[in-house]
C-alpha cells in the first residue's frame, strides 16, 4: 500500500518538474503512446521494448486463464511499478516512472508467482529525474543538528553535577542525577555511539565490554552506587566519564549528518528499546531503564519530526499511520510517570511490559518506512 | 478446494504398493529437486535477459519433475484449506490479540493477510518484488527465508476465538451461539499464556521454513493491529485426514487417528465437520461451511512412558503398537469390537481404555476430524523433554462434541497418567473464500 502511495507521488513531482520545463514532457505524448502488453499463461508480449525516460504507460490486457501481474524491474530486480492482480479478461493501465536511461526488465507473472516472463526493456535519452528538494532535506538535517547540540551540552551539564556528587561521596544525591544523565545520552544515542571506542568506556556494560578492558562509564558508577558501595577507584572512574563525555560532547556538536543518517537514527534508537531497553539489562542495578526507554522515544520522535515536512510532503499517510502509533506509545510511557520521573522497571508487572513492546513494534514498523521515503530522489 | 487425492508421503515408511522403493526413492527426490529447481529459475534470468520469453518453473507446474510433497494447494473454495487437506508434515501455529481499539484497521489487516496469505500458497513473496523490489532503502515486505523454496503444500487457516466478539468491534451480534471458551475439565493443568486468543493463524507446510515463514509475514502485516498470544511449532502429523495417507505415530509410538473422519468421506465431514446453515441463524450466518477448531497443548511424560513395559501401554491405548489393530482383533482398521473378550474372560479392550472412551460407539455417535501434531518445546529444567502432541480437531458443534468427549477422557481415561493438557484455545475457522473475496469482508460484511 506504501509503495503505491509513493508511486503516485513521484509521478506526481515528475509531471510538475515538466511543467517547469523539465525534459519528462513527451514521454507519454512522444507519438509512440502507451505499450500494449499481451499476457497469457505462457507468454508475454510488450508490444515496444523501449521508451524515452520519463513517465512510460502500459497497458496490460491478460488474455490467459490464470491471474497475472505485470512488473517492470530496475536492477538488482528493484521493483519500479506493477500491476498486480489482473483477472482473465481483464485490461488494467499503469504508469511507471523510468527517469534514469539504461536496461530494465519487464516480466508477465501468470499466477502471480515465481520470478516471471521476464524480457529487457530499454529507457533511451537523458535522465529525466527531477531534483531532490534539497531545501527541505538541509533544512530537516540543520534542525536535528541543532537538537544534538542542545542534548550535547546538557549531556555535559548533568554529567558534570552527577561526578562531582559521586566525588562528593553524597550517595544518595548521586542515585538521583544518574538517571538525569543517562537521558540525554539515550536521546541521542546513535549519534553518541557512533564516535569509536568511547561508547565502550561510557556505556558499557559489565557483561559486554571487550575482553581485558576495563568495567567503567556510566554503569560502573551504577553498580557501586546501587550495589558494591563506592569503591578506592570510583572517583578514577568519574573524572574518566566526564573526560569521554566531552570528548563525545565536541565530536557530536560538530558532527555532519545526512538526512538518511537521521532517518535510520529515528529507526536505531526505537530498535535500542526493543532489544535493550525493554528487556530491563540496561539499568540492572538502578532500575531506572524507564528514563532510558522515554529518552530513547524523545530522541527518535526529534529525528522524526525534524524530517516532517519532507514526509509530509512526499507520503502524508506514513505521517498519519506514524502519529497514531507514536501517540499510542507516549500513552503508555506517561501511564508510568511517578513524581518527576518513572517508576522502577522492576514494578510492572508481565503484562505491561508487554503491553509497552506491543506498541513499540506497532511504532517500529512504521518508523522504519521513513528511510525508503527520504532515500526517493 | 483442490485437493490431491494421489499425495502419498515418499518420505515415510509405507507398504509398497508393488513398485520403485518409496523410501529411497522418495528422500532422493526431494533433494534433488531443490537443485533443479535453483537451475531452472537461474536459466529464465538469463532468457529474460537476452530478451526471449522464457518461462521458469513456476509456470510449468506439470513437469514431470513435480514432487506432489512440493505442489500447491487451492487458496480459494467452498470450505478453507488446511482441514481436509491431507495433513503436512510441519506446523506453525499462533494465537493473536488484537490491540487496536479500531474496527477498521482489523478489517484492513483481515483483507491484507488474505493477499499474502494467497500469495504464500501459491509459492510467492507476500507482496509483489517482496524480498528485494523496494530497493536499497526500503524495509523488504517479505522476510526473504522461503523465496527458492516450493509452495510445499502451504495452508493458511484463519479462526477467530469468543473473545473477538466480546463488543471492541462491533461484532457481537455475529457470534455464533454457544461458541465459548472450553470449561474446565477434570486434570487440566493449563498456563494462561498458552491460552486463547482472539484469532488464531494455522499454518501447515511439508517444509518447516515455509510454514513459518508465512506465519512471520503475517505477524509483520499485523503489527499495531495484532499482538502475538502464544505461538506453536508441530513437527510430524498424528493424523491421517485422507485414505491416501498411512497412519502416523504419536510421540508415545501408537498409531494416531485409524478412525478419523477423513477428506473422503462426505457425508461425515457434513455431519461432524463443516457448520451447517441452519447452525448459524442470522448474524452468525457468515459462519456457515465453516468449522470450529479445537487446540489442546498436551505435555506427554514421555520418560514415565518410555519405562513402562509394552502390556501397559497397549492396555492404555487399547491397541496393539505395532499393527495398530484393536487388541483381541486383528488389522489396523478392523471396525473395533468392544465386546471382544480376552483370554482371561475380561473385556480384551480395558473399560478405560482410550480407544473405548474416545470411540464414537460409546460417544452417542459423536466424531471429530483430528489434524494434530507433536511436539518438543526443548526441556523443562527437571532434566526431561517438554514434548506432547499439539491436538487440533475440527469440528461442527464444540459443545456436542468436543466437550462430551473430552469431558470422558478426563473423568477416565488410562492415558491421564501420562499426559497433562497445558494449553487450550477454540476457533471459529469461516468457511472459505470465493474468487474477488477477503477475510475482512467475509467478517465484517
Amino acid at each position: 500500500m506504501n509503495r503505491t502511495t509513493t508511486a503516485a507521488l513521484a509521478l506526481g513531482t515528475a509531471l510538475l518538474a515538466a511543467g517547469c520545463g523539465g525534459g519528462a514532457s513527451d514521454a507519454g505524448a512522444g507519438g509512440k503512446g502507451p505499450i500494449t502488453v499481451q499476457a497469457t499463461d505462457s507468454e508475454c508480449k510488450v508490444g515496444r521494448a523501449e521508451a524515452p525516460a520519463g513517465t512510460v504507460e502500459f497497458t496490460v490486457q491478460n488474455t490467459g486463464s490464470k491471474i497475472n501481474e505485470f512488473y517492470v524491474y530496475g536492477e538488482g530486480d528493484r521493483v519500479m511499478g506493477e500491476v498486480e492482480n489482473i483477472s482473465p479478461g481483464l485490461v488494467r493501465k499503469f504508469h511507471v516512472q523510468l527517469d534514469e536511461p539504461g536496461t530494465y526488465e519487464t516480466a508477465c507473472k501468470p499466477g502471480m508467482k515465481g520470478k516471471g516472463i521476464r524480457a529487457a526493456f530499454t529507457v533511451t535519452g537523458s535522465s529525466a529525474a527531477p531534483k531532490s528538494d534539497d531545501a527541505k532535506l538541509t533544512a530537516a538535517t540543520a534542525s536535528y543538528q541543532r537538537y544534538v547540540g542542545s542534548q550535547a551540552d546538557a549531556l555535559l551539564t548533568e554529567t558534570t553535577a552527577f561526578v562531582t556528587a559521586v566525588k562528593a561521596g553524597d550517595v544518595a544525591k548521586a542515585k538521583t542525577l544518574y538517571p538525569e544523565a543517562r537521558k540525554y545520552w539515550e536521546r541521542i544515542e546513535p549519534v553518541a555511539e557512533s564516535f569509536g571506542d568511547l561508547d565502550p568506556k561510557i556505556d558499557g556494560r559489565e557483561d559486554v565490554v571487550d575482553e581485558g578492558m576495563k568495567f567503567t562509564g556510566y554503569h560502573r558508577l551504577e553498580k557501586d552506587l546501587w550495589v558494591d558501595g563506592l569503591q578506592k577507584d570510583s572517583n578514577d572512574i568519574a573524572d574518566t566519564l566526564l573526560a569521554d563525555v566531552k570528548n563525545v560532547v565536541a565530536q557530536a556538536k560538530s558532527v555532519k549528518l545526512n538526512p538518511l543518517q537521521l532517518a535510520n537514527g529515528s529507526k536505531a534508537l526505537l530498535d535500542e528499546m526493543a532489544t535493550g531497553k525493554i528487556t530491563g539489562e540496561e539499568e540492572r542495578y538502578s532500575h531506572t531503564d524507564l528514563y532510558d526507554f522515554a529518552a530513547n522515544f524523545e530522541g527518535s520522535k526529534s529525528a522524526v519530526a525534524a524530517l516532517r515536512p519532507v514526509l509530509q510532503e512526499r507520503d502524508p499517510e506514513l505521517v498519519k499511520a506514524i502519529d497514531a502509533k507514536v501517540a499510542a506509545l507516549d500513552a503508555l510511557i506517561t501511564k508510568h510517570q511517578k513524581g518527576d520521573g518513572y517508576k522502577l522497571y522492576t514494578d510492572l508487572s508481565k503484562a505491561e511490559v508487554k503491553e509497552l513492546s506491543t506498541a513499540l513494534d506497532a511504532t517500529s514498523e512504521q518508523v522504519a518506512k521513513i528511510a525508503g521515503v527520504v532515500a526517493q530522489a | 478446494m483442490t485437493q490431491h487425492p494421489d499425495l502419498a508421503d515418499p518420505l515415510r515408511p509405507q507398504p509398497d504398493p508393488g513398485g520403485a522403493g518409496p523410501v529411497a526413492g522418495g528422500a532422493v527426490t526431494r533433494r534433488r529437486l531443490l537443485g533443479v529447481s535453483a537451475g531452472a529459475a537461474a536459466a529464465g534470468v538469463l532468457a529474460g535477459a537476452g530478451g526471449a520469453y522464457a518461462a521458469t518453473r513456476d509456470s510449468q507446474p506439470s513437469s514431470p519433475a513435480a514432487d506432489p510433497l512440493d505442489a500447491e494447494v487451492a487458496f480459494r473454495g467452498e470450505h478453507q484449506p488446511g482441514i481436509t487437506t491431507p495433513a503436512q508434515d510441519r506446523m506453525h501455529f499462533v494465537a493473536l490479540d488484537v490491540v487496536t481499539k479500531n474496527p477498521d484497521e482489523l478489517k484492513a489487516m483481515l483483507t491484507a493477510w488474505t493477499k499474502a496469505a494467497e500469495r504464500m500458497m501459491l509459492g510467492g513473496e507476500a507482496a509483489p518484488g517482496g524480498v528485494v523490489g523496494g530497493g536499497p532503502y526500503n524495509v523488504p515486505e517479505d522476510t526473504g527465508e522461503a523465496y527458492d523454496l516450493p509452495p510445499s503444500n502451504l495452508t493458511i487457516t484463519i479462526g477467530y476465538g469468543p473473545s473477538l466478539f466480546d463488543g471492541r468491534f462491533g461484532l457481537k451480534g455475529k457470534k455464533p451461539q454457544g461458541f465459548e471458551d472450553l470449561p474446565a475439565f477434570k486434570g487440566d493443568d493449563l498456563d494462561p499464556a498458552r491460552c486463547g486468543g482472539d484469532i488464531a493463524i494455522q499454518a501447515c507446510a511439508n517444509d518447516p521454513q515455509v510454514a513459518v515463514h508465512a506465519v512471520r509475514n503475517l505477524i509483520r502485516i499485523g503489527f499495531g493491529t495484532v499482538s502475538v498470544r502464544w505461538s506453536q511449532l508441530g513437527f510430524g502429523r498424528t493424523s491421517s485426514t485422507s485414505r491416501s495417507q498411512p497412519t502416523p505415530r504419536n510421540l508415545f509410538g501408537f498409531k494416531d487417528g485409524t478412525a478419523n473422519v477423513k477428506a473422503e468421506d462426505t457425508e461425515r465431514l457434513d455431519q461432524h465437520v463443516w457448520v451447517q446453515p441452519g447452525d448459524v441463524p442470522g448474524g452468525a450466518a457468515w459462519m456457515s461451511s465453516g468449522s470450529y477448531l479445537v487446540a489442546r497443548r498436551i505435555r506427554m511424560h514421555i520418560e514415565v512412558w518410555d519405562r513402562t513395559h509394552l502390556q501397559e501401554q497397549e492396555l492404555v491405548f487399547g491397541r496393539d503398537k505395532l499393527e495398530g489393530a484393536p487388541l483381541g482383533q486383528k488389522g489396523e482398521f478392523t471396525p473395533v469390537d468392544f465386546a471382544t473378550k480376552s483370554a482371561d474372560g475380561g473385556p480384551a479392550i480395558d473399560m478405560a481404555a482410550h480407544v473405548r472412551l474416545a470411540h464414537p460407539e460409546n460417544l452417542g455417535g459423536v466424531e471429530i476430524l483430528r489434524r494434530g501434531y507433536n511436539f518438543t518445546d526443548g526441556s523443562d529444567g527437571l532434566g526431561h523433554l517438554d514434548a506432547g502432541l499439539f491436538f487440533i480437531a475440527f469440528c461442527r458443534d464444540i459443545t456436542r462434541q468436543f466437550v462430551p468427549m473430552q469431558r470422558a477422557l478426563a473423568a477416565k481415561d488410562r492415558l491421564n497418567e501420562y499426559i497433562e493438557h497445558t494449553g487450550s484455545a477454540v476457533f471459529a475457522c469461516p468457511p472459505g473464500l470465493a474468487e474477488g473475496k477477503d477475510w475482512g469482508a467475509q467478517l465484517f460484511g
